[in-house]
């Protein structure tokens, strides 16, 4: 390769932002107010404007599934949605699920007491990714056998490698659970 | 007694924060008034920046300030300024010190702005002109320009020619010869790497970083920067995952202090996933071995070469070929170990460094030879087994090896194995059985920790360690609660503050043994305090008893052959008259006696694979591995950790690549869904046995660590059940489809 120079990244002649405007979440049961971007993630909203930084980022792309949430119920990536998307839709984080119907003492929703007895983490940081999507799976009712559970979460990557645990602590709560299909 | 836990399998005390999104790691803690920095990063390998331009970032408003080479404050320059814990010998880089480009996506700019979309926008407008120069990255093809290195980091031991391994050749009857190599690889924890400066009124910097080491961070920080231990603390109460990726200060971690202290705001900066392909990884490596074995199959010599990747600024060395010498007996020994420099970030300790490496290629290179010789591969290890370690010519503190071949071989059918390649099948699938060593060291280090006893009865111990997930904070709590003899509800184990008494990097499988043993040495320290309040109490049943002739359980502190004769300890902190007990220890491992020995974790990996005989997938449909750790503290989190590194032997064997474009000289793949780990689907059920251990050399618990032992070997066995399934030997690693094909 020669000598050269070359202008590498090109940008718009000019800056221009895009305006902010006031958009309204509801969150665990809660209405908040936001002022933020049109190009502001849910993902983003979550962790930097409302401090619910249960919801992590691992890839910001739709690859990893730790920053997945329940939004009326469904799992979504929450890195792929923007929060003005999102503003008239019922959304739930990991902190939103310590207290829908708990069946523990200190208000663990079951998936998330099963995950801890099964010790289906290490790290921690895919585990509230993991139990939101473990829980829109059994929302779901598509997880007939342990194949299933592990194809439909193969979207949550968990780097520390706690899978078996995680299929483990899936099926104590399904098997444990009226079938919701 | 109730208060026993030491090998009690218990939950993680850290659960509850993990599963409820409370805990929080080095990007989420906000703070009013939080900016947000984004990193600019090189398109070119190498070569220089001739002119940046961040006049349009500047000009929107919320844009703070773009940091350059050409405006950074003034920065040292000696090198040991730079200096960190897991350092190779050479010239650690130093992020926008000047012009020159020594990497793909170098960090060449940090736009900080007062929201992060507006700093992700703002960094897409600097502008950057680069004066190329030819760059290599191809190690394959420049691998003529390998040396030897002549010294490497503290932890590398020069390889050790023994015997005369071309005489070894000469007489042996069956021998093989091949070539090993595998890719580079990412460590890629789930949480990118961030750091996050809050920058206090009165100029103190509290830094969360996402860190193997909160002393190492907090003294590079303090070097570059000039700041004292009050000046700036750094903390890492939860980190993401690390594998590796956080032994040595990263790059987000100085740019966001210098942000923080040039703007005097609080400043956040957390790498992108593609950012976390930009600096150190696994090195890609060729291997080369000669074995030969005699008439019985006992291995009469061993040639072992690796050449691995390092950068142009640094010196990254592993130990690779020594393993070859330390598994199995043989007299005849010729390791040779070389770098190359290519022109990428120097690579980095990732899970078994240089064990895996070496393993990976080392035990098909076995297996080939078990083939040659005729001789099952687990008879043909039994064969060449060593009582002594043939590298240190030490005996061992303790080896269980053969236990681990015997369990794990019956647990997983082993005698059931045909041993013809292509042999056992089920319809389109062809079956492969394939086993394997593993080995790691079980190392000690110095650490300190403290423990503090309050007059309500609670303990709470504490040392600058980490829990990337290991289950730290559990096992040092079940130490300090058993050997106290307190509820474990009453004892907090804190880590991750770099104010706390100090402790070695978390890496290398030591944490277990070389924290665990100073948290159980300050506990006893607190005993002994206890125990002479207990003997002055008024009426004391204690007051004529040994130290020896007492036991701490269940709260109290009582005659160890009369548990009824006794008294609480909240009695005894009553009757003291001090409102706490404080004890602070160093603790070294026993030098003197553990040189004496060679101190190894051991394991047997068996592993069942099923293998598409038109598409050529290859499915792990069953692992069995027996490990030999020493004493086991916690079978929960220790059987995690072995499946953790199972699975990462998974991905290493199958998936995990890093693709280096050498045009570009960049990592092509550098996302997750192009670098593949492994996912749910391609795990299958992982039996873990823990062999019964004794040691008393290793260190005072008698632990070894588990954090790297499965990931060594599982891959050897993976692609020896591949041969075994198809008849195909795959030396290079991952073993993908079209190798199979």
């Amino acid at each position: 390769m020669s000598n050269q120079s070359a202008t590498i990244t090109e940008a718009p002649k000019t800056a221009q932002l895009p305006r902010t405007s006031i958009v309204t979440l509801t969150v665990n049961g809660e209405q908040r107010s936001l002022r933020i971007a049109p190009w502001t993630t849910l993902l983003d909203a979550l962790r930097e404007y409302l401090d619910l930084t249960g919801t992590k980022k691992g890839c910001d792309h739709g690859q990893c599934g730790a920053c997945t949430v329940l939004v009326d119920g469904k799992r979504i990536n929450a890195c792929l949605a923007l929060a003005v998307m999102v503003d008239d839709r019922e959304i739930t984080t990991i902190e939103g699920l310590t207290k829908e119907g708990s069946a523990t003492p200190d208000g663990l929703h079951p998936m998330q007491a099963a995950f801890i007895e099964h010790d289906a983490f290490q790290c921690g940081y895919c585990t509230p990714g993991q139990i939101c999507s473990a829980v829109g799976l059994l929302k779901e009712g598509h997880a007939h056998s342990r194949e299933d559970i592990q194809e439909l979460m193969s979207g949550n990557i968990c780097r520390c490698g706690a899978y078996p645990n995680i299929v483990d602590a899936i099926e104590d709560v399904k098997n444990h659970q009226p079938d919701r299909a | 007694m109730t208060t026993n836990y030491i090998g009690k399998p218990t939950n993680r005390v850290d659960g509850y924060a993990k599963v409820t999104g409370g805990a929080k790691y080095a990007g989420e803690h906000n703070v009013p008034g939080l900016t947000y920095g984004v990193v600019v990063s090189s398109d070119i390998a190498r070569g220089r920046i001739s002119r940046i331009d961040a006049s349009e970032a500047l000009k929107l408003n919320g844009v703070l300030e773009v940091f350059t080479h050409e405006n950074r404050p003034s920065l040292p320059w000696f090198d040991r300024n730079y200096q960190d814990q897991d350092q190779p010998p050479g010239s650690p880089f130093r992020p926008l010190y000047d012009n020159e480009i020594q990497f793909s996506q170098q960090p060449i700019a940090l736009v900080v702005a007062e929201t992060f979309e507006l700093a992700r926008y703002a960094a897409s407008l600097v502008k950057v002109q680069y004066v190329r120069e030819p760059h290599g990255t191809d190690l394959r093809a420049i691998q003529g320009q390998a040396y030897a290195p002549s010294k490497g980091k503290p932890s590398w031991k020069k390889p050790r020619p023994r015997g005369n391994a071309a005489q070894g050749m000469e007489q042996s009857i069956f021998k093989i010869e091949g070539r090993y190599d595998h890719a580079a690889e990412h460590h890629n924890p789930l949480e990118m790497h961030a750091s996050t400066v809050v920058y206090e009124p009165s100029g103190k910097l509290t830094v969360y970083d996402k860190t193997q080491g909160v002393p190492n961070s907090q003294k590079y920080i303090s070097r570059i920067f000039g700041l004292s231990k009050a000046q700036a603390t750094v903390h890492a109460p939860f980190i993401g995952g690390a594998f590796g990726s956080g032994l040595r200060p990263q790059y987000q971690l100085f740019l966001a202090v210098m942000a923080a202290l040039q703007l005097k705001r609080s400043v956040r900066v957390t790498l992108t996933r593609q950012q976390m392909f930009s600096f150190g990884h696994r090195p890609a490596t060729i291997q080369r071995f000669e074995l030969g074995a005699d008439a019985e199959g006992k291995l009469q010599a061993v040639v072992h070469e690796a050449i691995q990747e390092t950068s142009q600024f640094e010196d990254y060395t592993e130990n690779v070929v020594n393993w070859s010498g330390t598994v199995y007996q043989c007299d005849n020994v010729e390791p040779t170990y070389k770098l190359v420099k290519l022109d990428t970030y120097t690579p980095l300790d990732m899970r078994a460094p240089g064990g895996a490496t070496a393993m990976a290629a080392y035990e098909v290179a076995i297996d080939e030879l078990a083939y040659a010789a005729g001789i099952d591969p687990l008879e043909f290890r039994l064969i060449n087994y060593t009582e002594r370690d043939p590298m240190q010519d030490l005996p061992y503190s303790s080896k269980e090896l053969r236990a681990c071949y015997r369990q794990a071989a019956e647990r997983f059918g082993w005698s059931n194995r045909r041993p013809e390649p292509r042999s056992m099948r089920d319809g389109n699938e062809l079956i492969g059985w394939g086993m394997a060593t593993g080995i790691w060291e079980a190392e000690q280090k110095p650490a300190m920790a403290k423990a503090v006893l309050t007059a309500d009865g609670k303990l709470t111990v504490s040392s600058a360690t980490e829990d990337i997930g290991t289950g730290t904070y559990t096992i040092m709590t079940q130490i300090a609660a058993e050997t106290l003899g307190l509820p474990l509800e009453n004892v907090t184990f804190e880590l991750g503050d770099s104010s706390m008494p100090e402790a070695p990097l978390q890496g290398g499988s030591w944490t277990a043994a070389t924290v665990g043993s100073a948290v159980k040495s300050a506990c006893l320290e607190v005993q002994k305090r206890l125990f002479e309040y207990a003997g002055s109490m008024p009426d004391s049943p204690l007051a004529k008893a040994d130290a020896d002739g007492v036991v701490f359980a269940d709260g109290r502190i009582h005659l160890k052959h009369y548990p009824t004769i006794g008294v609480t300890i909240q009695d005894v902190l009553r009757h003291s008259g001090v409102d706490r007990i404080e004890e602070e220890v160093t603790t070294l491992p026993d030098m003197l006696r553990q040189k004496k020995y060679a101190r190894f974790t051991h394991s047997a990996v068996f592993v069942e694979v099923k293998v598409d005989e038109d598409l050529g997938t290859v499915h792990v449909t069953r692992v069995v591995t027996a490990v030999a750790g020493g004493r086991i503290l916690n079978p929960k989190t220790a059987r995690s950790q072995v499946l953790g590194g199972v699975v990462w032997g998974i991905g290493m064997a199958l998936e995990e690549e890093s693709v280096l474009d050498h045009q570009f000289g960049r990592f092509i793949n550098h996302d997750l869904a192009e670098y593949h780990v492994a996912v749910n689907l391609d795990v299958p059920p992982i039996d873990v046995i823990f062999v019964e251990e004794n040691d008393t050399v290793v260190n005072p618990l008698g632990v070894k660590g588990l954090g790297e032992i499965g990931v060594v070997g599982t891959p050897a066995a993976i692609a020896n059940a591949v041969f075994h399934a198809t008849g195909k030997r795959l030396r290079d690693l991952p073993i993908t489809l079209d190798k199979v094909m």
